[in-house]
């Protein structure tokens, strides 16, 4: 273990290597780690089946029959299909109604980084590409996925098709590694290269209409960070660092509102709680008291706590 | 080096500190003038609306054309039994391989890239592996979202296509031989698949003869065509089925002909 210690420090991106070197390297990947193990057991639930011929989930994520009895299903495919004019059958909205409430609870956008195999394809890109230092960053709006989105549900409408799945890399990624990739290796090997040579984070924060479908779901969602410790913000920036949506930190970290991380662009990752080696992020809930300071905090020289407003440090 | 687990009550003392601080640091604070500025004039506002609306017909016009491009090879592609119409089968399949699972023959499989069909939806080929027919339809059944009918009451309503003895000239039994290996290995014995005296070039042969109210398209005679190319293929319905039109009256032709879910 000494021997590798050395190697272990230069695998580490410069984000974590701050926590990792005050609090350890565990510690400054313990929900990176949990991540990494979740989205491989989502998959294995899916494999045990043709593999060891125990089933646990049939189909895949897309549309699931979970032990047989519970059905789930993708929404924003779900959605397509409406925009394409498909009348719903009552077993695809009970399981949309699953999925849906699902991650209004955990966070929308936790289908991204504890869910999604192509969000280990982006870290893994955006992980060399700090290796390689390569700074190269041909700009993208994030809101582009927005308009991805909208698109996919235009041309849904006009082709009469679930568009976004023709060539949805995400659903590829997922279906592939179930039911075999053919020659589906190559989009995926594109995604990977946009992220590394072309644009920062690239296809997960500002391309994939999927991220932004359920961002919108995450605007409302209960299960959210909380930048609880502020105060003790030490302007380290290793958060900023690590995060893969650097833009949702701010107001909470640096705002005198709610501690609390509401956009919806926020994927629940904790790559903030991580890589904070003074623990000023926890997971919080949106309705717990405690995250909201003009709740409880006692009003200095009278002015309403409610109005209090400063600006980032 | 600092605690980072302050306790929740020091940290909150420590956040009020800061607050006061920045609170008397603070000019007057947030003046209309520097709220207004904040403010994106609706000039700007209409203008980003218009360009982002722009940009979103743009890539669903890109999306659609894409699809309508990968769509000219549907018709190559056998559905599981059951499958709606295809133009309505892409606005229902969530490609999620429920049917693939449920099929206990393995014949059912997801397109991979570049395969016959809409990447990621259910096809299968008859020559590899035809459909079995089981009666209860188990593939269709599993269906999630009705692009496959779940209430298809029997295998014998399935329209996965029809058997088509497309090539004359390499068919044993055009050559006056009996082998009629087709004719015997249908499921729908007799029915889908009869054999008929012909007399061709002065010689009487029997020849292999589908009948469309009848075959399901399943592909078993296709699988066991004993040539190295099948004769007889499994084609989709509109590839391989002949349609007849009406008089001018406007009457149907009647007779022969008629696409069987026309009917």
């Amino acid at each position: 273990m000494g021997a590798l210690k050395p190697y272990i420090e230069r695998m580490t991106s410069d984000a974590r290597s701050y926590a990792a070197a005050r609090r350890g390297w565990l510690f400054a990947h313990r929900f990176w780690l949990i991540r990494r193990i979740s989205q491989l057991a989502v998959l294995g639930i899916f494999l045990t089946g043709p593999w060891l011929g125990i089933w646990i989930a049939r189909g895949n994520f897309a549309s699931s029959e979970i032990v047989g009895v519970l059905p789930l299903a993708d929404p924003f495919i779900f959605l397509q299909s409406l925009a394409a004019w498909h009348k719903p059958i009552a077993l695809a909205v009970i399981g949309v109604a699953f999925i849906s409430a699902f991650y209004f609870l955990v966070g929308g956008r936790a289908y991204c980084s504890w869910v999604c195999p192509v969000n280990v394809v982006t870290d893994t890109a955006y992980w060399l590409r700090e290796k390689l230092g390569l700074t190269r960053d041909r700009k993208l709006d994030k809101r582009t996925r927005i308009w991805v989105m909208v698109a996919a549900l235009l041309a849904s409408a006009l082709s009469g098709t679930i568009a976004w799945e023709f060539v949805n890399p995400v659903s590829l990624l997922q279906r592939g590694l179930i039911f075999g990739m053919g020659a589906g290796w190559g989009v995926i090997a594109a995604v990977f290269m946009l992220d590394l040579f072309v644009t920062r984070r690239g296809w997960c924060s500002h391309l994939c209409p999927v991220g932004a479908f359920y961002g919108l779901i995450g605007s409302k969602s209960v299960v959210r960070v909380s930048a609880i410790n502020r105060s003790a913000c030490t302007d380290c920036g290793a958060c900023f660092k690590a995060c893969p949506e650097p833009h949702v930190i701010t107001p909470a970290l640096k705002g005198a509102g709610t501690h609390l991380i509401l956009s919806g662009d926020c994927t629940n990752c904790a790559a903030c709680i991580d890589s904070c080696y003074i623990d000023v992020f926890q997971y919080g809930n949106r309705f717990a008291a405690k995250h909201d300071p003009s709740r409880f905090l006692i009003e200095p020289h009278g002015v309403p706590a409610s109005q209090r407003r400063e600006t980032a440090a | 080096m600092k605690d980072g687990r302050t306790g929740d009550g020091s940290g909150e003392s420590a956040l009020r500190n800061g607050d006061r601080d920045k609170t008397q640091e603070r000019p007057a604070a947030r003046t209309p003038a520097r709220a207004s500025s904040n403010r994106v004039s609706r000039r700007d506002f209409i203008g980003n609306v218009a360009k982002s609306a722009g940009v979103a017909c743009l890539a669903a016009v890109a999306l659609d054309q894409y699809i309508r491009t990968a769509r000219a090879t549907d018709a190559k592609a056998l559905r599981p039994p059951g499958a709606i119409k295809e133009e309505e089968f892409l606005a229902a399949c969530v490609r999620c391989g429920l049917c693939v699972r449920a099929c206990p023959y393995d014949t059912l499989k997801l397109a991979t890239m570049g395969e016959e069909t809409a990447l990621g939806t259910p096809y299968f080929v008859a020559r590899d592996v035809p459909c079995f027919m089981c009666d209860d339809v188990p593939c269709a059944k599993a269906c999630p979202t009705g692009a496959l009918d779940r209430e298809i009451p029997n295998i014998r309503h399935a329209d996965m296509g029809i058997a088509v003895l497309v090539d004359h000239e390499t068919c044993l039994n055009y050559k006056g031989m009996h082998c009629s290996i087709c004719y015997r290995v249908c499921p729908i014995r007799d029915e889908a698949i009869t054999l008929e005296k012909q007399t061709i070039r002065g010689r009487q042969m029997i020849i292999p003869t589908v009948h469309s109210s009848k075959c399901t398209g399943c592909g078993t005679c296709e699988k066991q065509c004993v040539l190295e190319e099948a004769a007889i293929r499994v084609l989709p319905r509109p590839l391989g089925q002949g349609k007849a039109g009406r008089n001018h009256a406007g009457r149907p032709v009647t007779g022969h002909g008629t696409l069987k879910r026309d009917l």
